[in-house]
């Protein structure tokens, strides 16, 4: 019994640690380093190994050359602080880095442009807090009431950021007149009216075909005629001085050329690429051209015509603005690309998408509301974000047309200023900028990222 | 029945499809014919001069351009030449900065995408750190970046400043580069020819290895062969026809204060501007981010059972990198990165914040100023990317048809 002897192991054997190449610092050095450039064993494999050793040198130098150049300006040797109000002069020592009292004296500049008055900018800081606090709680997940969140900052957002960054809605000199928002009112009210009850054909089968054409053309009516009234109503409870646009600068054109660009791309970019896929051939062949010609050219001279040619399609009496030419040229150009965006969602989706809506009777609105957008939208999120990026790069571009954003400021206003003249203001500013717009985009398209997974996760 | 008549002709799709589009065809007409009407009103009635529009581009245009490839291309003078051949200096300089940066984009391009995926930590991270920074970043911003590393590499305009790169060729200072400048001489066409000899012999010798290697399975050095043809044929045709090359070395003017201007005239060798070298260099470097990415996703596109395959089969990693991923990868490259292409091309119009003159800065900045005449001049512009654009599309669609896949 007790000399028995066992042929099956009764217990594990003991674990092996794991060999020297797969373990540690070397491990890791030899799987992720060194296994590229140590087989010798034949010419070819040599002097593929040799041309690794030597790529890895000379890149890994750069990249710790590169970072170590970069911290050691902006923040080893930067010159912090200007107690004596020396301006460019306490930069202009040899070898200091980043000139950061310059920045800090600029602030003012880069975030609101430096003519903006001073004593009304709590107003563009009331908006900036605004945009920030939207923004936030829409994309921080469990918070409640997203859909009204949303809702508000698409709607009374925007008509709340005109009338505190310009002041009274109509430009100065004239006064607001409320009795011409009636008219659109009127029309709209009747409109809507037309739509809801001739739906089900109590006003004759033509009113009842319609209906859907007459409650979009209502909401266009009553957005005209509410529009104004709401921004007087605001501008009479607040009583708000009048900064013209053309005192506007940095971050706030940046911001509203992006976000501007960006509420009315993803619209009228959806509206194109329907129009490019629509069966009506006159709707199909003007997006097509549309869409083909904005994206062959430019955003400069999208830019150039929107600001020299622009006015003369127009009759006399209408003055644009120049920033509001900007926007539109930005808005159209931006609708193009998005549009081509949107199409590659449209022709990812399986025709019998499309079948399964037509053959539950649903309109063709009601299909893509309700079936094809809402995918095609989600397959083609990065595309989305990546044209966002892209337009939100490309608002540096307004300078040639000499409105002042962000680079704008620091590039011709910041850069010329006399006082701080020194060799390292140039550099100091295209870091400031480069971190500024760094960080929004680099936010972006990692919360693309975030996004991309979290939609696609019941699809695996 | 009359009403369930009416009803579905009110729902029939065709009836609508052709009531809504001449809704729109009605608007669309309004709105071209109001805005044409504005524009004679607005436009054209502000001429009171009886010049044409062609007049005023076939007269001198009077202004003097940077000198640039397209200044020497077209032998522009700022008293003789007229505003047309100012528009043609814009086009060339506008294709020799796209040609260039796109070459460079290219390579550095595919060389930052093989990396981004490379088991080798230190290139995987220098690839992820450029793309995401460069990618993040407004390229006019990238543009000034560039301009000022350059005007710092050499302090300034004067002679003391300028770096010695080769003594007696080789200069930069922070107007330019100076380089020698080949000029063929009598003869030179001999080694042109050769060279277009040697191309098509290289290519014949490819596809001879090919076909050979297909009936018999032996193997034939074709690229080491081809690569000897195409530099020792017009190396010995080079000196046959008696070395016909002429090489003017850059002189820097000693005299004065500040250094001239350089030119590509004879006694001056070649003169790159600053604007050009920094201009093409960052559409390079910003573009090669994005045509890493896309390189990225056309390696990964490729199903690993592919390179599992090639190892299997004994192939060694660059071969079957050559030979196995990349040709089925360059199916799902080459798509977005004819738009990368474009994207450079239509960016080099950037050149209008740093006063290079390409055809937006030099044509639809400084003639629209001197001449007045917008609409034409934004037209002819836009003409010109549109007909790169379509151009490129056109020849990409054909390369496109060419490298994809034959399903049965």
């Amino acid at each position: 019994m007790s000399n028995q002897t066992a042929y099956v192991r009764r217990e594990d054997a003991p674990l092996l640690p794991p060999p020297a190449s797969e373990q540690g610092i070397m491990g890791w050095l030899w799987q992720n380093v060194l296994s590229s450039m140590a087989n010798f064993g034949s010419l070819s494999a040599a002097i593929v190994s040799l041309l690794m050793i030597f790529l890895t040198f000379v890149f890994g130098f750069v990249l710790v050359w590169m970072t170590w150049k970069f911290v050691d300006f902006t923040i080893l040797s930067a010159v912090w602080s200007d107690p004596e109000n020396l301006g460019g002069a306490i930069c202009s020592v040899e070898g200091v880095g980043a000139c950061w009292p310059y920045i800090k004296k600029w602030f003012y500049g880069i975030m609101v442009g430096n003519e903006y008055p001073r004593e009304q900018v709590w107003r563009v800081y009331t908006i900036y807090a605004l945009l920030a606090a939207g923004i936030t709680w829409l994309i921080v997940e469990g918070l409640p009431w997203k859909k009204y969140v949303g809702l508000f900052m698409l709607t009374i957002f925007p008509i709340l950021t005109f009338v505190f960054l310009n002041g009274s809605p109509i430009d100065d000199g004239e006064s607001f007149n409320i009795g011409s928002t009636w008219v659109p009112l009127a029309i709209g009210g009747v409109l809507i009216g037309l739509g809801l009850f001739g739906r089900n054909g109590s006003m004759g089968a033509v009113v009842e075909a319609f209906s859907p054409a007459l409650l979009v053309l209502s909401f266009v009516f009553i957005a005209y005629g509410i529009i104004p009234l709401f921004a007087g109503a605001i501008d009479s409870a607040f009583g708000f001085e009048v900064v013209r646009t053309s005192k506007w600068g940095g971050l706030l054109v940046t911001l509203v050329v992006a976000i501007t660009g960006i509420i009315v791309s993803l619209p009228l970019g959806i509206l194109l690429a329907l129009g490019r896929q629509s069966n009506a051939p006159l709707i199909k062949w003007v997006c097509v051209i549309f869409i083909e010609v904005v994206r062959g050219i430019p955003l400069i001279s999208v830019l150039f015509f929107a600001s020299v040619m622009l006015q003369y399609f127009l009759p006399s009496d209408i003055d644009f603005n120049k920033l509001l030419r900007a926007l539109i040229g930005v808005a159209l150009f931006a609708s193009a690309y998005m549009a081509e965006v949107i199409r590659g969602g449209l022709q990812a989706m399986p025709k019998g998408q499309y079948e399964g809506g037509m053959s539950v009777g649903l309109s063709y609105w009601q299909q893509m509301r309700l079936i094809i957008l809402p995918q095609a939208l989600t397959t083609v999120i990065p595309g989305i974000v990546n044209t966002f990026i892209g337009l939100f790069k490309d608002t540096t571009l307004v300078m040639i047309i000499s409105i002042f954003d962000v680079l704008g400021i620091i590039q011709f206003k910041a850069g010329k200023d006399i006082l701080w003249y020194s060799p390292v203001t140039g550099p100091t500013g295209y870091v400031f900028a480069a971190l500024l717009f760094w960080v929004f985009c680099f936010g972006m398209s990692r919360y693309s990222l975030h996004m991309e997974r979290k939609l696609h996760r019941g699809h695996r | 029945m009359s009403a369930g008549r009416g009803k579905s002709l009110l729902y029939d799709p065709k009836l609508r499809s052709i009531f809504f589009q001449a809704l729109f065809g009605v608007a669309l007409i309004w709105l071209l014919y109001t805005g044409f009407t504005n524009l004679f009103e607005n436009y054209y009635g502000k001429f009171t001069s009886d010049k044409t529009f062609g007049g005023i581009m076939d007269s001198p245009a009077g202004i003097a351009i940077l000198t640039t490839f397209g200044t020497w291309l077209f032998e522009y003078s700022s008293t003789d030449s007229s505003n047309w051949t100012a528009f043609m200096v814009g086009i060339a300089n506008t294709l020799i900065v796209a040609f260039i940066g796109i070459i460079i984009a290219t390579v550095w391009g595919f060389l930052l995408g093989v990396f981004r995926l490379s088991k080798n930590f230190v290139l995987r991270s220098f690839a992820t750190v450029y793309i995401e920074t460069l990618r993040n970043l407004p390229l006019l911003l990238q543009i000034f970046f560039w301009i000022i590393i350059f005007r710092l590499f050499s302090g300034g305009l004067k002679e003391k400043d300028a770096v010695v790169f080769v003594d007696g060729a080789l200069y930069y200072n922070a107007d330019g580069l100076r380089a020698p400048f080949f000029d063929w001489l009598e003869g030179g066409h001999i080694v042109f020819w050769a060279l277009i000899v040697a191309i098509f012999s290289a290519f014949a010798i490819s596809r001879w290895a090919r076909e050979r290697q297909a009936s018999t399975g032996q193997q034939f050095p074709a690229f080491w062969v081809g690569l000897l043809t195409l530099i020792a044929v017009p190396t010995i045709a080079f000196f046959i026809a008696g070395k016909p090359l002429s090489i003017e070395y850059p002189t820097v003017i000693t005299e004065g204060s500040i250094l001239k201007r350089g030119a590509f005239e004879s006694g001056h060798g070649m003169f790159v501007a600053t604007e050009m070298i920094a201009l093409t260099l960052a559409l390079a470097m910003y573009t090669a981010a994005f045509i890493a990415e896309i390189v990225r996703a056309g390696i990964n596109s490729v199903a690993n059972g592919q390179s599992e395959a090639a190892g299997a089969l004994g192939i060694s990693n660059s071969v079957a990198l050559r030979k196995v991923i990349l040709p089925q990868a360059m199916r799902v490259v080459i798509p977005p990165l004819t738009s990368q292409y474009l994207n450079l091309t239509k960016n080099s119009s950037l050149a209008a914040a740093i006063g290079f003159p390409e055809v937006v800065a030099l044509f639809g900045g400084t003639i629209l100023n001197q001449t007045g005449r917008a609409v034409e001049i934004i037209m002819l512009v836009i003409m010109v990317y549109l007909t790169i654009s379509l151009l490129t599309s056109a020849f990409m669609n054909w390369f496109n048809n060419r490298m994809k896949l034959e399903e049965r």
